[in-house]
């Protein structure tokens, strides 16, 4: 059987001076070519600039290492991305991994386990790195659930119950329907719940990530040419970020500035200037801008505002210092005289509210969201099922991909379930 | 007669016949020890065999030309598909045994094989040489001898009748309880504890008023319980429902006191699905009433259980529970329902051979393992048999998994998680029974059995036959066809231009039996079992695969073996409450152990590394 290819940030949570991450597995050559080009020699650190396949796009210079198997930590081909460790690079770097199919994030452990599985630990090492491993696993899961202060794991804690009742009456109508207590079908009280429950979880899911208060709110500048982007960023940020000149398209890639105001993490990104151009580099530029603007949850619209984009959007009347006149924007700000930035930042400030979990809100990482969403995926599939069978099985997955977030619930949680609901048995 | 044999297996229940059948059709010569000749092949409790999850351990023991099958359809006199609109996963074949028929057919069956030697006696004690068996020691002083000895005593171990607040030694009624045989396995220091179970009063058929009540004739068809059998010889009778009612509930209500359950005489757990009348009304006063199914015991026994209400009140107060329902207003108790509580031993110190981990040769099988139920108790009576011919042949031991069979499952869950209450199959406790299908048994199993030289000749004949005939209908299904050619035989499936083969479009529930048939006129000779179990197979094909992701992923923690002596409190990190249970349950893979109720990956990564290092 081959086992899957695994990956990890193996080091601490960013930032931080490097970040280390593993892949391991049949298919870690494959996914370390398709980010940093050829090769590198076994065993030899080499700088390489990590792109992202498709677009091409830089995600960081790097040093790799390249392991073959056997002779590596985990026994199987092993690499390792030595990057930047700051936070959006190392989330840039991980999103990549996970979009590459024959790679999955490992669960906590699972590299040391592999280490074991295939001997490559000896055994007075072993001996020695059982209890670290047992304090890095259990601590690994704690913290996640800590994160969340104990809500999240008691959100599902809750949601594993209401899924065992549910597969109890499941259960009770295929093992017990021979029986005047039990419904041979599902009755629509069963089927209320279970879409209360998939709504429920799909709201949770519509949350504000707790990656928000790492990496921050992503806030995208953008509008046509010259409008006065890079100026802004600069002035927000503190610092000589962006380039600017008085020359049209002078942003042509998108430039990121992670920058606290008042406490609150901001992603600042400035785009390229949107329009038509026939420069193949700006043209790619734009592409990009439109993509942030897609995945933006603030955008700052220095444009005309019948052009503005869809979402949550503070419209800013740019170099305000040139004309005086107050316009429809939500603000007016000028760069060179520092008027209106106060009132931008407290705007900013006051959306971002909106935008970031809230103090003992359950937020979900990027794991939970993962689990989470295979949970609610296969809700929905016993909820579409027209084969009780099926449905089961279904809310089984459903039971294993929450088991996998906090320790898992048995058949015998279920028949209890069961037990205690139903007058059964004759 | 030879007081030597390779085997011996002490009772005559649905274990020990399925444990000394098998072991013979192996080749090993077995002894089949029991109180009295004609106490083989009873049923002690209800009249039927098989039924959900049930159903497929029956089908599975056939698979290994077992005995309860065959027997069964010699006897059945009404057989029923339980859950026979659902998927045939959890389709359960149950029938109801004529008591004479079945015991007749048991015999029948068992006198065939040469190698098994019936030998009337109480077995006193094991003979032992240290922690290995050598034999037993009967009542009469005589002593056998043998390499491995199977337990099959059901709720003889300690065995305590009550009948309302009396109560008096036994296992059944008017046998003995082998007493003395507990108390040598509390020295050999095997784990005991107790349970209870109960069955119900039996009634005169001829003071029924069948009449007056709701009928549940026998099944259409020709299905049979045994893949061997050729058909239904018995005629077939028909069963009926009658109802308790607030008039039961308050006459059980007012003698609660005198049931030795609540006056705290019992001190066993009874099983949470098959509890006594006098529990459900309790537990569930709510409800309006509970319904009754009132079976035939024989075609020639005026008996009838009426399957419900199990209860160990006293017999006058079960005279007026049942003269409270309807069509039963002047029936009479032949026999009165009565508890009866028993000791068995903590399943976990066994191996998935159900040899005891540390007694050599000693095996133990059904409800001494604390299981109920005649299908159970058949299949690990099988599991037993096999593995002691196997062990005394020095051959492999013959091990069933989760994912090829229930009695895998069962096996595992005993072993493993042990018993809090008297087990008994569901189809829930199957995690792949997607693919475990009653109707597939034989495709799973036998196979495995044939390896294991435990099946006949013409059971080997059969099942090549049955296989080429599944091979043709597979052949058949290759064919590629349009959604229009199925419409064009009305089969409304969506059109989407796509050309799929038969085996494909299965998946799509449209696509039944008949439509298949109008769509493959082919088809129409073959048999229809394979045919069946072809479009099964093909219909659940995606979470079959599914699912045989999990299984993959699964076997590879299934190769990694934890040494027997490993010392689980020596494992930095584990709870108390983890190496409680790893320490009585001695999971031989670390798959198993990662079954073991609240062990969590952590901790089996710290336990693979133990492993690792105790294996150096």
């Amino acid at each position: 059987m081959t086992p899957d290819t695994i990956f990890a940030l193996s080091s601490g949570s960013p930032p931080a001076a490097i970040a280390v991450v593993r892949i391991s597995g049949p298919h870690a050559r494959e996914a370390l070519v398709r980010l940093g080009g050829r090769l590198p020699e076994p065993r030899v650190a080499t700088l390489r600039t990590l792109k992202e396949p498709d677009t091409g796009e830089m995600l960081d210079r790097a040093l790799l290492l390249w392991f073959p198997g056997p002779a590596s930590a985990t026994g199987e081909d092993l690499a390792e991305l030595h990057l930047h460790g700051g936070r959006s690079v190392v989330a840039a770097v991980l999103s990549q991994l996970s979009d590459f199919e024959e790679l999955r994030q490992a669960e906590p452990g699972e590299f040391t386990r592999r280490a074991f599985e295939n001997g490559r630990i000896d055994l007075t090492e072993a001996e020695g790195l059982s209890d670290l491993l047992m304090a890095e696993t259990e601590g690994q899961r704690r913290s996640a659930l800590a994160m969340a202060g104990g809500a999240l794991s008691r959100r599902i804690e809750e949601w594993q119950r209401q899924i065992l009742a549910l597969a109890a009456q499941v259960e009770a109508a295929l093992d017990f329907s021979d029986e005047d207590d039990v419904e041979a079908e599902l009755s629509s009280g069963w089927r209320g719940a279970l879409c209360d429950l998939v709504a429920e979880i799909r709201a949770l899911l519509e949350r504000p990530p707790s990656e928000r208060l790492r990496e921050g709110v992503r806030v995208v500048i953008a509008g046509p040419p010259n409008a006065g982007k890079s100026t802004l960023l600069n002035a927000l940020a503190g610092r000589e970020a962006a380039i600017t000149s008085p020359v049209e398209g002078t942003t042509r890639d998108v430039v990121e500035a992670p920058t606290a105001l008042g406490g609150v993490p901001f992603l600042l990104t400035d785009t390229a200037g949107l329009r038509e151009s026939g420069d193949e580099v700006e043209v790619i530029g734009v592409a990009r801008a439109r993509e942030r603007l897609a995945e933006a949850d603030l955008v700052l619209w220095l444009g005309d505002l019948a052009e503005r984009p869809p979402g949550n959007v503070i419209a800013v009347k740019s170099k305000a210092d040139l004309d005086q006149n107050r316009g429809p924007e939500d603000i007016a700000v000028s760069a060179v005289t520092g008027e209106g930035l106060d009132e931008l930042t407290a705007m900013l400030r006051q959306r971002a509210g909106d935008l970031l979990p809230q103090e003992g809100e359950v937020a979900l990482n990027r794991r939970h969201r993962r689990q989470i969403l295979e949970a609610v995926q296969a809700l929905e599939e016993a909820r579409e099922a027209h084969d009780l069978i099926v449905t089961s099985e279904a809310l089984r997955q459903a039971r294993l991909a929450l088991d996998r977030i906090t320790g898992r619930a048995g058949v015998e949680d279920m028949l209890d379930a069961l037990f205690g609901t139903f007058c059964i048995g004759k | 007669m030879s007081g030597s044999f390779d085997i011996i297996v002490v009772g005559g229940g649905h274990a020990g016949l399925e444990a000394a059948a098998a072991a013979a059709r192996m080749g090993a010569s077995v002894a089949l020890v029991s109180f009295s000749r004609d106490a083989i092949g009873a049923m002690s409790c209800n009249p039927a065999i098989g039924g959900l999850g049930k159903g497929h351990l029956v089908r599975e023991v056939d698979a290994f030309d077992g005995l309860i099958a065959r027997a069964a359809d010699h006897a059945a006199i009404h057989y029923r598909m339980l859950n026979a609109s659902k998927g045939a996963a959890v389709r359960g074949p149950r029938v109801q045994a004529d008591r004479r028929r079945f015991k007749s057919a048991i015999h029948a069956l068992i006198d065939a094989e040469p190698g098994l030697t019936i030998i009337e006696g109480e077995v006193t004690s094991l003979r032992l040489n240290g922690r290995t068996v050598t034999g037993v020691e009967l009542g009469d002083g005589q002593k056998l001898t043998s390499a491995a000895v199977v337990l099959a005593t059901g709720t003889f171990l300690g065995g305590k009748l009550h009948f309302g607040m009396t109560s008096c030694a036994g296992g059944r009624v008017g046998e003995r309880a082998a007493t003395a045989l507990a108390e040598q396995l509390k020295e050999l220091e095997l784990p005991l504890a107790r349970l209870k179970t109960g069955t119900p009063p039996r009634l005169d058929g001829r003071t029924i008023d069948w009449g007056a009540l709701e009928r549940q004739p026998s099944d259409d068809g020709d299905w049979t319980m045994s893949s061997l059998s050729g058909g239904r010889v018995a005629p077939q009778l028909f069963c009926a429902i009658t109802r308790t009612n607030q008039n039961t509930h308050e006459i059980i209500l007012a003698s609660l006191d005198r049931s030795p359950l609540f006056a705290g005489e019992i001190s066993g757990v009874g099983p949470r699905y098959c509890p006594s009348i006098e529990d459900k009304v309790h537990r569930f006063g709510d409800r309006d009433g509970h319904q009754i199914f009132l079976e035939p015991e024989g075609l020639d026994d005026r008996l009838v259980y009426p399957n419900g209400i199990s209860t160990s009140l006293p017999e006058d107060v079960q005279l007026a529970i049942v003269r409270s329902m309807a069509g039963l207003e002047r029936a009479e108790i032949v026999k009165p329902g009565y508890a009866v509580e028993y000791d068995y031993v903590d399943p976990r110190i066994l191996e998935p051979t159900l040899q005891v981990r540390d007694v050599e040769g000693l095996y133990l099988a059904g409800q001494i393992n604390g299981t109920t139920g005649y299908e159970e108790a058949a299949a690990q009576g099988l599991v037993a048999g096999v593995n002691a011919a196997a062990a005394v042949a020095g051959r492999a031991p013959i091990i069933f998994d989760r994912s090829d069979s229930y009695i895998g499952v069962m096996v595992d869950d005993l072993v493993l998680q042990g018993v809090t209450e008297p087990y008994r199959m569901l189809t829930a406790r199957a995690e792949y029974r997607l693919r475990l299908r009653a109707d597939n048994a034989d495709a799973r199993l036998t196979p495995k059995a044939i390896d294991a030289g435990c099946v006949s000749e013409e059971r080997t004949r059969a099942f090549e036959a049955s296989r080429a005939e599944r091979k043709a209908v597979e052949d058949a299904l290759t064919r590629l066809v349009t959604a229009a050619q199925l419409s064009n035989v009305g089969v409304a499936v969506r059109e989407d231009g796509v050309r799929r083969s038969l085996a494909e479009w299965l998946r799509f529930p449209e696509l039944d039996a008949e439509g298949l048939l109008r769509v493959a006129p082919e088809l129409r000779g073959r048999n229809l079992r394979e045919l069946e179990e072809a479009i099964q197979d093909h219909r659940y094909a995606p979470y079959v695969a599914r699912q045989q992701a999990e299984i993959v992923k699964l076997r590879a923690d299934e190769a990694v073996r934890i040494p027997a002596d490993l010392d689980y409190a020596a494992v930095a990190g584990l709870s108390n409450e983890m190496v409680e249970r790893l320490s009585v349950a001695r999971p031989s893979t670390l798959g198993a152990a990662s079954r073991i109720r609240g062990v969590t990956p952590a901790a089996l990564a710290a336990i693979l590394v133990h492993s690792r290092r105790a294996a150096a």
